[in-house]
């Protein structure tokens, strides 16, 4: 037996301090680590950049700028006849209203003592929005008896003068501008001294509808909300249970042959085709083809449902498969069929992972865009509440993400906040609608 | 009838045929039935519903076939306006049937009334304005009579669909009726049934398919009909204009698509694949908690908030570095670049998570020998690991690369309209997604070569992204057997 015994010793190698190549290991181990740290950290970064981002450019579309001015309902304008008979105050438009409301205002400016170089109440146009003369004009036809009176209004500001509250327009700015001069803006700051301008929280921009391209200010969010509600309820009523129908038969009852394999592969390739050609096919199936109305939250939703089907049924198999083989062969033990072991067993077990891949799948087709272009959700003003749940489904509407990419594309700078506004609408609902899919996850998950 | 009443009454006789169906077996007395009393109700439910729903859905999609067929074969070629195609006209016809049944729902004109005014005599324009129906152009009178022939071949249809509708739905009734006995096998009759309807709703994907595929094939042959596809595929330039004579090359279309899914790919794979090599191999149970979830956060957020992204605030600051006030780079806002950044962003977490599985299921014994050999941990990683993985790392930037080929609305709000062949990452391109939404937004027939391109993009799209999947799923596939 020979001893294995150290012969060299000749390196001068400590076990105390550490040789150049060894220091050199250390170092680029040490180097790999932080390029890893730095990667989580950039895309991290990019994260909070995107939602501050979103934030700091949409939080200003919840405020809105008002003007508090008692409008005096002139009977001379508003009913000559003087009967308050409806139908004649009908005929009053718009026009007949906004003297009053450019009146009034200017006669607020006047009360106050504000030193301006306008003289007459026509210069009061730029402040007011567009959409004033309506508003009153409807609450008028509401309250006939009410012609006569002076009634307080809170009527929107026009989009410049919000943006100039907003810090979104200045003097610089509008230099160019025919709408609105520097004068506007100095009146603007001494009526909102005198409280008569101020900003408030915009509800409208919640639940109104959209408007026309020059009244930023009036555009909302709430029609197309509901375009989408109603595009969802399409989704889960039929990608819910064809997705389920199919990951049964695919999991418990489909027999290992060519048909099944075919299947099978045109479900994971459909679940990577770029969701774009889905909007072709909406367009070439269900419009020039199937001459469904364009602009139909029932074909957004058709769409959608083909689009989201793949991703449901994927999870719906998954969570199939965790259910563990002892509880079919118990139930097949004590003598239920094949299919009555997967209905009343099975199934039930799985549910909540069901349900938890049916609502990712939802908020997948709720954010998404593309196909909507196509079949023409975009482009269709959204003003008008749809009347009725089959209105809401057969006449055209928008949808939240069309909306938005509606908003962006608009000249007007007053629409970005809108766009942003709405992307934080939308980023509320899918983030409710994940935070549900993980408590019933948290809950309802069994591990076998 | 309206559809929607024969649906209901349908579900009604079905539901009435269960209880009835369940009642004759439990009533009956004798031996003990076969099968448990509601599948003898379902059995009843089942032969009303599936005979009758399938006969109208057939016949809901074979007469508008029909009768465009009739109506059509009634205009002559002289009816057909200069410059207008048959498909034009027919359109007008079913417009001004609508417009006559909104009319005879209103109460403006009668049933007879409608089926028997002649334009000769009447200014059906007017007369349907009074109705809310608002016509572009003056009624012919061979319009005229085509939209009645229309009303009424519809009419026809309809009463005829409801009677073979109805019919059948008691025919089934009867039938299951009769089977409700304690000899008939129900339940196995409702399992067969049941099956067969699980299997319809998974051949749905394979219809969806052929769907895409046939609605691509039918557009793009007509396209290539009234285009050559010599042009389209060999030429350089792209400038369709809806006047006529336009260019419809692909090139540069497919050039901007590279070139920014390239930069997305250069910003999102090393940024990924570090990511996943740091969260799988060094990162401890806390930090991979709270960091994998953060990142694919990134992946949650809907393509039309990256698209803001990019045209709101990458755009603007790119442009403040590059542009004319910095480096003299850059033009305007939307750029290769603006997109091609903020798409990196987005496919961080694509290239992140996928590479994430891939290096978990590198087996623990090759990490153990290498560590065993005296290879610190980043040796282990780039002389073992990623080399182990590389198969699975390909397929995933590939499946990225494919998502990137694909994305739409970054590039529709980032990228830019100009259809331009340059190398210059910070000129304005455009991409095939994004013509393909270009081309088809907007009131264009489908019958002009610059509505039909669009198809014909969508097919090469549909192509490349099939083409590309199917080999990273290839690649993945094979990697991971490999390991089991």
């Amino acid at each position: 037996m020979t001893d294995a015994t150290y012969q060299g010793g000749g390196n001068g190698s400590s076990l105390v301090a550490s040789d150049a190549r060894t220091k050199r290991r250390n170092a680029s181990e040490a180097r790999f680590r932080i390029y890893g740290l730095a990667a989580i950290g950039a895309g991290i970064f990019f994260l909070v950049v995107l939602l501050t981002a979103i934030v700091s450019n949409g939080i200003g579309a919840f405020q809105q700028t008002f003007i508090e001015v008692p409008v005096y309902l002139d009977p001379a304008k508003l009913d000559k006849q003087g009967n308050r008979n409806v139908d004649d105050i009908k005929k009053v438009s718009t026009f007949g209203y906004t003297p009053l409301i450019q009146a009034a205002l200017w006669q607020q400016v006047q009360n106050e003592g504000i030193a301006t170089d306008y003289t007459k109440a026509g210069d009061m146009k730029a402040l007011i929005s567009a959409s004033a003369a309506a508003q009153v004009r409807d609450w008028v036809i509401a309250h006939p008896d009410r012609i006569g009176d002076t009634v307080d209004f809170k009527i929107l500001a026009a989009s410049r003068v919000d943006g100039y509250l907003k810090d979104r327009v200045s003097r610089e700015s509008i230099a160019e501008d025919k709408n609105i001069d520097a004068g506007h803006l100095d009146l603007t700051d001494a009526l909102r001294e005198a409280g008569i301008v101020h900003k408030g929280f915009n509800t409208d921009f919640i639940f109104g509808s959209d408007a026309s391209e020059s009244r930023a200010e009036q555009a909302g969010l709430g029609v197309s909300m509901l375009g989408s509600l109603f595009m969802m309820l399409v989704v889960l009523l039929l990608a819910l249970p064809i997705g389920v129908a199919a990951s049964i038969y695919l999991e418990e009852f489909a027999a290992k042959n060519w048909f099944t394999d075919f299947i099978e592969v045109n479900i994971s390739n459909l679940a990577a085709v770029p969701s774009i050609v889905f909007g072709i096919l909406g367009l070439a199936v269900f419009i020039q083809f199937a001459h469904l109305p364009q602009s139909a939250p029932l074909v957004g939703g058709l769409v959608l449902t083909l689009m989201t089907l793949p991703t449901i049924i994927i999870s719906t198999r998954a969570s199939l498969k965790a259910v563990p083989p002892s509880i079919r062969d118990a139930a097949l033990g004590v003598g239920a069929s094949k299919m009555q072991a997967t209905f009343h067993h099975v199934l039930p077990l799985a549910m909540p992972g069901i349900l938890t891949g049916t609502i990712i799948g939802l908020a997948q087709a709720l954010g998404e865009t593309a196909p909507l272009l196509l079949i023409g959700m975009v482009g269709y003003i959204a003003t008008n509440y749809p009347d009725g749940v089959v209105a809401g489904f057969m006449s055209p509407n928008s949808a939240m993400p069309a909306q938005i990419y509606e908003w962006a594309k608009r000249a007007d700078p007053a629409y970005y906040e809108r766009a942003w506004g709405g992307i934080i609408i939308l980023l509320v609902f899918l983030l409710a609608m994940n935070v549900i899919a993980i408590i019933l996850r948290r809950k309802f998950e069994r591990r076998w | 009838m309206p559809v929607l009443w024969l649906i209901l009454i349908v579900l009604a006789l079905a539901a009435a045929g269960f209880v009835a169906g369940r009642l004759r077996v439990t009533t009956a007395g004798g031996a003990r039935p076969h099968s448990l009393p509601n599948y003898y109700g379902w059995n009843v439910a089942m032969k009303v519903m599936v005979p009758a729903f399938a006969a109208l859905i057939v016949w809901l999609l074979a007469q508008p076939f029909v009768v465009n067929g009739q109506v059509s074969g009634m205009i002559t070629e002289q009816a057909i306006p200069e410059g207008s195609t048959l498909g034009l006209v027919m359109s007008d016809v079913r417009r001004v049937a609508d417009g006559l049944d909104t009319a005879v729902s209103q109460g403006i004109m009668t049933h007879e009334q409608a089926g028997s005014i002649r334009a000769e005599f009447t200014d059906i324009r007017n007369r349907l304005g009074e109705a809310g129906v608002a016509l572009g152009s003056n009624v012919s009178a061979e319009v005229l009579r085509a939209a009645q022939k229309y009303r009424a071949l519809n009419a026809t249809g309809n009463l005829w669909m409801t009677i073979a509708v109805l019919a059948l739905a008691l025919a089934g009734l009867a039938w299951g009726l009769k089977q409700a006995h304690g000899e008939f096998r129900a339940r196995n009759t409702v399992e067969t049934g049941v099956r067969i309807i699980l299997l319809s709703a998974a051949s749905l994907a394979i219809l969806t398919t052929v769907g895409i595929v046939l609605s691509l094939i039918f557009n793009t042959i007509e396209f290539f009909r009234i285009y050559p596809a010599t042009e389209f595929f060999g030429s350089l330039t792209w400038s369709p204009s809806f006047g006529g004579g336009s260019e419809l090359g692909i090139w540069p279309l497919l050039w901007g698509t590279f070139y920014i899914s390239l930069i997305a790919l250069i910003v999102a794979v090393p940024i990924g694949l570090f990511a996943a090599v740091y969260l799988s191999e060094y990162a401890g149970s806390k930090m991979r908690a709270v960091a994998k979830p953060l990142l694919e956060v990134l992946a949650g957020i809907p393509t039309i908030v990256y698209g803001l992204f990019a045209l709101l605030t990458v755009g603007p600051l790119l442009l403040s570095v590059f542009g004319r006030d910095g480096l003299n780079w850059m033009q305007a806002g939307t750029a290769v670049m603006t997109a091609g950044l903020v798409m990196g962003i987005m496919l961080i977490p694509f290239v992140s998570s996928l590479s994430d599985d891939i290096i978990n299921a590198v087996p623990q014994s090759l990490r153990d020998g290498s560590y065993g050999l005296g290879a610190t941990q980043s040796e282990t990683i780039k002389q073992v690991i990623l080399p182990a993985a590389l198969p699975g790392i390909v397929g995933a930037i590939l499946l990225a690369a494919s998502r990137a080929i694909g994305e739409t609305m970054i590039v529709v709000l980032g990228a830019g309209a100009a259809a331009r062949l340059s190398l210059n990452p910070f000129d304005a391109m455009t991409t095939v997604t994004a013509k393909i939404v270009s081309q088809l937004t907007g009131d264009a027939d489908f019958a002009s070569p610059e509505a039909l391109v669009a198809f014909a993009l969508g097919m090469t799209l549909f192509v490349l992204t099939l083409g590309l999947n199917i080999f990273a799923l290839y690649i993945v596939r094979k990697y991971r057997e490999q390991y089991e």
